[in-house]
């Protein structure tokens, strides 16, 4: 009953200075809706980041082909360029390393795909059966690339989903034979996979990988029927590459070695491959510690600048509180006079402190949970504002959706309500001090 | 006859730094249960010191105080305070009503401060602002009010929690003839219920209605006399 009265009269107190209230509020609001929706943004980014890297697979190790910036004398002056991955490294691999559980060889190259009229420049991926596997894709009909194929270089083919909306609008693919211009050969369609989202770039080695325009062969027809180099001819000049391999990937019999078997990975890479620096290995595991080391680090800075913004409000209700307590000094003495303890007149001031911190708080919350749509309209009117900043933003952050941190919202909740009584203290404690003798004099 | 206040001997010094001030140098009085007194005395001679020891706002420098059995003069901050909230009432020249409350939560609050408000302490709170006229206005604010309501919801503020006494420092100070006479009648109509009355006043225009005058000069007593033929209003 009594604390009820306590509080309302703190409530009408303030209604007393609408305007002077809501500017109190305002920092504090700000401070804690703010820690919510950056906790938000900062969960969004790393979880999104998480699911890549885990797309990629924590027990795997990837080694890729990378075009050799320093180019050694030989081959700068000739317009074929050789480098990357060998079958050679491929083998020494397999056959050294114990702790390798499976390899998986990948070559790449775009060609022109053509069904009846329809064509297509698709990436033509040469691999083993396990790649389905390895790289998380599932056939809709029809079977993945097998062994047998494989063994005896078939000219078979495996479709990504998309390549069959746009080359077969009408008829069933499977069975069918598609045509790859720059060879003039035929492979038959003997799988569809299923639809299959892109993943964004990870690391400086590993792109953006779109798989919608994937036609997968096996590697041992790509080697026979095409070959290592590639010839691509561009306005005129005539550029060329001999890749052997574009990827190896290595599944690692547990997750305790992957790190040690990256390590011996380089070494023997090194041999083969040490001054002119054609390959990286990409460790997902590593990636995935480190985008956990990232996130922790966002969380601590996000936390700073909230709570830099939260001791500003807080700042900013202590201002006011001073300010009304030198204000109501006549107020305190007649309370006094009337019986108030010392501790009543604290009371009566941190009420005021906590409820305007808790308003803020409760203020804070709702918005800061509101986010996400904030964050979406945001992103649709620069959009179509200013559409070359959008394009210019990292995908991470262009495609970033807000996850609310439940834990978020009672640690902000709290907080704010931790600033008032820290920031209310002192003020109170003046009040409460005062001789009730002189408060009643003054004017 | 039961005694509302006992003052033996108060003094009290104000120590500043060149000097000490002796405000009070060694008062005594009774004031039994009823008595209606007007302090007087010159600027300076210890009227508003007096009036504060009275009041339980401030403690003596030397002497004791008695408020029924209860020594002032040794308290601590928190039983002066409780000593305020259950045994005094005050009554200030600018009414010093709190802006934020209606009446009759100008009226409640000495209660608030003892931590008790009931259903009997609220009709009490109603009878009491109907005793001073203000039925009609129990859920105004201050600032609605003229100074003469104002002045009679603190009369009413001072009754809520029966004291021994009730302080008035000056209540007529700030209001103009007519208003004054009408809050003197009220005090007046309270001392014939029993209650006792002590009050600062510089005006002779309204001690003459108290029975007894307590003249100080210079922190001490100059006379202290009961009058026989007092101006009484009705
Ligand atoms: N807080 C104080 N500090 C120092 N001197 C004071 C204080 N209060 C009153 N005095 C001094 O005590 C004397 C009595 O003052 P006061 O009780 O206010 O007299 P009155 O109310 O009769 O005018 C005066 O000389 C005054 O200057
Ligand atoms: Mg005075």
């Amino acid at each position: 009953m009594l604390w009820f009265r306590t509080w309302r009269l703190g409530i009408k107190s303030l209604l007393l200075h609408p305007m002077r209230t809501a500017l109190t509020v305002l920092g504090i609001f700000i401070g804690v809706a703010g820690v919510i929706s950056l906790l938000a943004i900062g969960e969004g980014i790393s979880q999104e980041a998480q699911r890549q890297i885990e797309g990629l697979g924590a027990d795997n190790i990837m080694v890729r082909s990378v075009k050799p910036l320093n180019l050694p004398e030989a081959a700068a002056s000739s317009f074929i360029l050789p480098y990357g991955l060998l079958r050679e490294d491929y083998a020494l691999l397999v056959e050294t390393i114990p702790t390798i559980k499976s390899a998986l060889p990948i070559r790449e190259m775009r060609r022109m795909v053509r069904y009846a009229d329809h064509t297509i420049e698709g990436r033509v991926v040469g691999c083993t059966p396990e790649y389905a596997d390895v790289t998380r894709l599932y056939i809709e009909r029809g079977h993945f690339i097998s062994d047998a194929d494989v063994k005896m270089s078939q000219n078979h083919c495996v479709l990504a989903a998309q390549v069959v909306e746009r080359l077969f609008p009408y008829e069933d693919p499977l069975g069918r034979r598609v045509f790859l211009q720059e060879h003039k050969d035929y492979y038959t369609v003997v799988g569809i996979c299923r639809d299959r989202p892109p993943t964004a770039a990870i690391g400086g080695s590993l792109d953006a990988q779109d798989f919608s325009n994937d036609v997968y062969i096996p590697i041992s027809t790509m080697r026979k029927r095409i070959g290592d180099t590639v010839v691509m001819s561009s306005g005129g000049s005539r550029e060329g590459e001999t890749v052997e391999l574009n990827q190896i990937t290595l599944r690692i019999d547990s997750i305790d070695n992957v790190q040690k078997t990256a390590e011996l990975v380089e070494q023997m890479l090194e041999k083969n491959h040490g001054k002119l620096k054609d390959t990286a290995v990409i460790v997902p595991l590593e990636l995935l510690e480190q985008a956990r080391r990232t996130k922790v680090m966002f969380m601590v800075i996000m936390g700073l600048i909230a709570s830099v913004t939260l001791v500003v409000g807080g700042i900013g209700i202590m201002n006011i509180m001073l300010a009304t307590v030198t204000e109501r000094t006549r107020e305190i003495g007649v309370r006094r006079a009337l019986g108030a303890r010392r501790s009543d007149i604290v009371r009566q001031f941190l009420v005021e402190t906590i409820a305007m911190s808790v308003l803020g708080g409760l203020v804070g919350v709702g918005f800061g949970l509101l986010c996400p749509l904030a964050v979406d309209t945001a992103r649709a009117i620069v959009k179509s504002v200013a559409p070359d900043l959008i394009a210019g933003l990292p995908e991470i952050m262009r495609d970033v959706t807000p996850i609310i941190v439940p834990l978020s919202i009672p640690f902000a909740f709290c907080i704010s309500v931790l600033i008032g009584v820290m920031f209310g203290l002192y003020p109170a404690y003046r009040a409460a001090q005062m001789d009730p003798i002189e408060a009643l004099r003054h004017e | 006859m039961k005694l509302a206040a006992k003052l033996e001997d108060l003094t009290k010094h104000y120590v500043l730094k060149s000097e000490t001030v002796r405000a009070l140098r060694g008062v005594s009085f009774d004031i039994p249960e009823g008595d209606y007194v007007a302090i007087m005395g010159p600027s300076g001679s210890g009227k508003s010191t007096l009036l504060n020891l009275l009041g339980c706002l401030d403690r003596p420098t030397s002497g004791a105080m008695y408020l029924g059995d209860a020594n002032v003069a040794t308290m601590n901050d928190n039983q002066l305070s409780y000593t305020r909230a259950t045994r005094i009432g005050f009554v200030f020249q600018s009414y010093n009503l709190i802006q934020q409350l209606t009446v009759v939560e100008n009226i409640e609050v000495p209660l608030y401060y003892q931590g008790r408000l009931n259903k009997r302490d609220r009709a009490r709170c109603l009878e009491l602002a109907e005793m001073v006229g203000l039925q009609d206005r129990l859920s105004h604010r201050p600032a609605q009010l003229s100074g003469g309501q104002q002045q009679r919801v603190a009369i009413a503020r001072s009754l809520v929690n029966d004291p021994y006494f009730i302080l008035a420092d000056e209540p007529t100070g700030n209001l103009d003839t007519a208003t004054a006479d009408e809050i003197l009648r009220l005090f007046e109509n309270l001392n014939q219920l029993g209650k006792t009355i002590i009050m600062v006043t510089h005006e002779d225009e309204v001690s003459r209605h108290a029975k007894r005058i307590i003249r100080l000069r210079d922190g001490l007593i100059q006379t202290d006399e009961r009058k026989e033929n007092r101006t009484v209003l009705n």
